[in-house]
């Protein structure tokens, strides 16, 4: 074949490309393809993919979405976590002069992917599916307001992730750190196609994020049951509400700024390169503009799932609603005033660096009046401590030590002694995982007997946390020894062999959280072998106090029979107090969204369209995006949307439940 | 196609009544008119000061956003209960905040570490 018309149909795709020579990499191909190929052959076994595919892929039920996006969150997490154990291995042994086993071109794509994957495709898939999961069934709605986006949204999320994944074994991953700062980022310093990659997933990926924000959006403020004023929302509500607004304000930046580096890669502009009157650091400036918002983004709904918790198992309304409520608004406006906090030596004067020194002093004081509502919530309360107010606990203890040295790091002075190292590395680790992290466990351990109709075992929970725990404080708590000693991150081999039985110490402390993953993973089988033990018929399992206690577990495809009538927070422990009784006859037909395989469609050439300006495939990409708009314009003209759940199938379900439930008692 | 159990389409249902056709036009001739001016402005170089004519061309844009949301949009302050208002002003406050923070930001590094030319050669 010609060479002109290799390029043409490739790009600058060849078999070089494909990362053969080095030896890791293809173990691991190895192992995920055979792994990939047991999955998908003991699905086609079973013969699930229809099933699959009718009642999940093109599902527009907000709870299997949500489901799907825990599901997408847990399978990063295991890449993201295998990122992070091999670079403490790195560190560990990287001494004496041994250059340990990953070279430094690998080692750099290697803490790229990490950080990348914790964020965009670990922490944000977990965020969105716990809201999407919890908040329409918090507010008595039977569905998010546009349902159909809400699948696409999701499939945009996958597909951001496919092209992560691919960029392991087509290519490479950027080797630029997970901001992709300029120069590095630019053409001149990276040619090839890993700052690529990591563009076109991200902004496939902010495409689901800002779409699903929209729609969580208009869901919480249209969508409310009779009754639930603001000030009667659920306090996860409250924060998926704060967390959202910040999604659709903020990722337009993100997209905006991504679109900047790509014109300056592709068509040779020079927003953010040295010379032509660029200024690499007007990319620091609107990266962080997002990038701030972004971690009040993950941390937010958290806060929403310890309220929840600390007052479920406190026994008591949560101290301080509205307080909680204020200080997550003042969180949401200020958490835009503060982003130069991550580039104070860049070398803003002092006037600049104090006022952001001082809007992020002060931002502490909201987060600090929650802390204080947890902690009187549980006051004089009758806790049980069951695993999801054990993660709540493990958090305020954890989470604490992350806050304040955050404000330490708040200091300029301070910041210019310790910013760029392993310091600043141990403080996010410490509000990420002590934070996102041990909430979302704490929230899949209060929400998943609602999902499934059964409790997670708690014996396999324990193990997981504790190894969580103990595993976080071992890695982490070195690492903030050694940026005080100087030690800047990113590093791949050492010279001052002192500083080696630290980093062993984090290694083991890594360890012992690759055990809290695994038991994790038994928790969830051993709990799905023992259901029929662990089944809950009541579907309020935790004597709860808002509404999505009120459904069956798990919920049927209409969330609820009736729409209930709020008057009070805490709206089902108000409901149970009143001596409520679950209506019984008089069921209607029950209007209902369609299922639609248009989001899969959309995404599957959206991955083609990127995937084709990654390896300047440009004929991929043009025929990729004439499909994708043709598609998206053919959908408008689908009018057969939905469909009406027949009040005859409304009345069994119920009755069904009605059976349940008088068989609980009878038990009881 | 929202799930909820609303049957039929009450589009106005909380929201802003949709436009006439009298509205429509009288914001498609002020946004002509408003985009007419600045062509002028520029083509037959009616200020002398570039400066100021970049001034009154922001101006212009400005006011020709406000036409887009009255006319357009729809939007006043009940419309949607008040959410659109609300909205909007968030968002007015976000956008001062990251311009002039930029520039701001981006004024202060400039000045401390890009020393003109006249500076360099003062330096020994």
């Amino acid at each position: 074949m010609p060479e002109t018309l290799t390029k043409f149909i490739f790009g600058r795709l060849t078999l070089e490309s494909l990362p053969l020579h080095e030896p890791i990499v293809v173990a691991t191909f190895v192992v995920v393809a055979l792994g990939g190929l047991a999955v998908l052959g003991a699905i086609t076994y079973f013969k699930l993919w229809t099933y699959l595919w009718r009642e999940w892929f093109t599902s527009v039920d907000h709870k299997k979405i949500g489901i799907m996006y825990m599901v997408l969150g847990l399978v990063m997490l295991l890449r993201g976590f295998s990122d992070a154990i091999m670079m403490r291995l790195q560190q560990a042994i990287a001494f004496n002069g041994s250059d340990g086993y990953l070279n430094a071109h690998h080692y750099d794509q290697i803490f790229t992917a990490h950080g990348v994957i914790m964020i965009f495709f670990v922490a944000m898939p977990f965020v969105t599916g716990l809201m999407n999961f919890v908040v329409p069934l918090q507010i008595g709605a039977r569905d998010v307001s546009f349902p159909f986006l809400n699948n696409f949204s999701f499939w945009m999320t996958v597909g951001g992730a496919i092209l992560v994944m691919a960029s392991l074994f087509v290519g490479e991953f950027a080797r630029t750190g997970w901001l992709a700062y300029p120069p590095l980022s630019g053409i001149n310093y990276s040619p090839d196609v890993g700052v690529d990659y990591y563009i076109w997933a991200l902004q496939v990926a902010g495409v689901g994020t800002t779409l699903s924000g929209i729609n969580l959006i208009c869901t919480i403020v249209k969508m409310r049951a009779p009754g639930m004023t603001m000030m009667r929302m659920p306090i996860f509500t409250w924060t998926s509400l704060c967390t959202n607004v910040l999604i659709v304000a903020s990722f337009p930046v993100l997209t905006a700024v991504l679109t900047l580096l790509a014109l300056d890669r592709y068509v040779g502009t020079n927003f953010f390169t040295n010379d032509f009157g660029g200024n690499p650091m007007m990319y620091v400036n609107l990266i962080w503009i997002w990038g701030h918002p972004e971690v009040y983004i993950l941390i937010l709904p958290l806060f929403g799932v310890f309220s929840e918790v600390t007052s479920t198992f406190s026994g008591k309304r949560l101290f301080g609603y509205t307080s909680m409520v204020y200080a997550t608004v003042v969180i949401t406006i200020l958490s835009y005033l503060v982003w130069l906090h991550h580039f104070f030596t860049m070398g803003s004067g002092a006037s600049v660096n104090s006022f952001f020194g001082i809007t992020t002093m002060i931002i502490s004081i909201p987060t600090g009046a929650k802390m204080f509502n947890w902690l009187f919530t549980m006051y004089r309360g009758r806790i049980r401590f069951e695993l999801p107010m054990m993660w709540t606990v493990a958090f305020m203890l954890t989470f604490v030590v992350g806050g304040m040295t955050g404000v330490l790091l708040a200091v300029p002075p301070a910041d210019f002694v310790l910013h760029n190292s392993l310091f600043l590395i141990a403080h996010f680790h410490n509000v990420i995982i002590g934070g996102v992290l041990f909430g979302l466990f704490a929230g899949i351990a209060y929400w998943w007997p609602k999902a499934f109709g059964f409790r997670l075992d708690p014996f396999w929970g324990k193990v997981s946390f504790w190894c969580w725990v103990l595993g976080f404080w071992f890695a982490f708590m070195p690492l903030y020894i050694l940026g005080l000693m100087g030690v800047t991150r990113r590093m791949r081999v050492f010279d001052d062999p002192s500083l080696q039985i630290w980093f062993v110490i984090a290694a083991s402390g890594a360890v012992l959280i690759a055990a809290g993953i695994a038991a994790f993973l038994v928790q969830i089988f051993v709990s799905i072998r023992k259901r029929a033990e662990l089944a809950d018929a009541t579907g309020d399992p935790w004597d709860g106090r808002t509404l999505e206690w009120s459904t069956s577990s798990p919920p049927p495809a209409y969330n609820f029979a009736f729409t209930p009538v709020i008057r009070d927070n805490d709206a089902w422990f108000d409901m149970k107090r009143a001596g409520y009784r679950r209506p019984l006859s008089g069921f209607k037909p029950i209007h209902m969204p369609k299922n639609t395989g248009t989001g899969v469609v959309l995404a599957v050439f959206s991955v083609a369209l990127g995937f084709g300006l990654i390896w300047y495939i440009w004929w991929l990409a043009a025929l990729s995006f004439v499909c994708l708009i043709a598609t998206a314009i053919g959908h408008t003209f689908n009018y057969h949307r939905d469909f009406d759940i027949p009040a005859a199938e409304v009345a069994q379900t119920e009755e069904a439940r009605t059976t349940l439930l008088a068989a609980q008692g009878a038990r009881a | 196609m929202s799930a909820h159990d609303h049957t039929g389409h009450d589009h106005a249902h909380g929201g802003a009544a949709h436009g006439s056709l009298k509205g429509y036009l009288i914001g498609f001739f002020l946004s002509v008119i408003l985009t007419a001016i600045p062509f002028w402005l520029v083509m037959d170089g009616v200020i002398d000061n570039k400066q100021a004519t970049a001034v009154i061309i922001m101006a212009f844009a400005a006011v020709q956003i406000v036409v887009h949301m009255i006319f357009f949009l729809h939007m006043n302050p009940a419309s949607e209960g008040g959410w659109s208002m609300l909205a909007l002003i968030f968002t007015v406050i976000l956008v001062v905040i990251v311009l002039s923070g930029s520039l701001w930001v981006m004024y202060h590094l400039n000045a401390n570490m890009m020393p003109g030319l006249h500076e360099m050669r003062e330096m020994p």
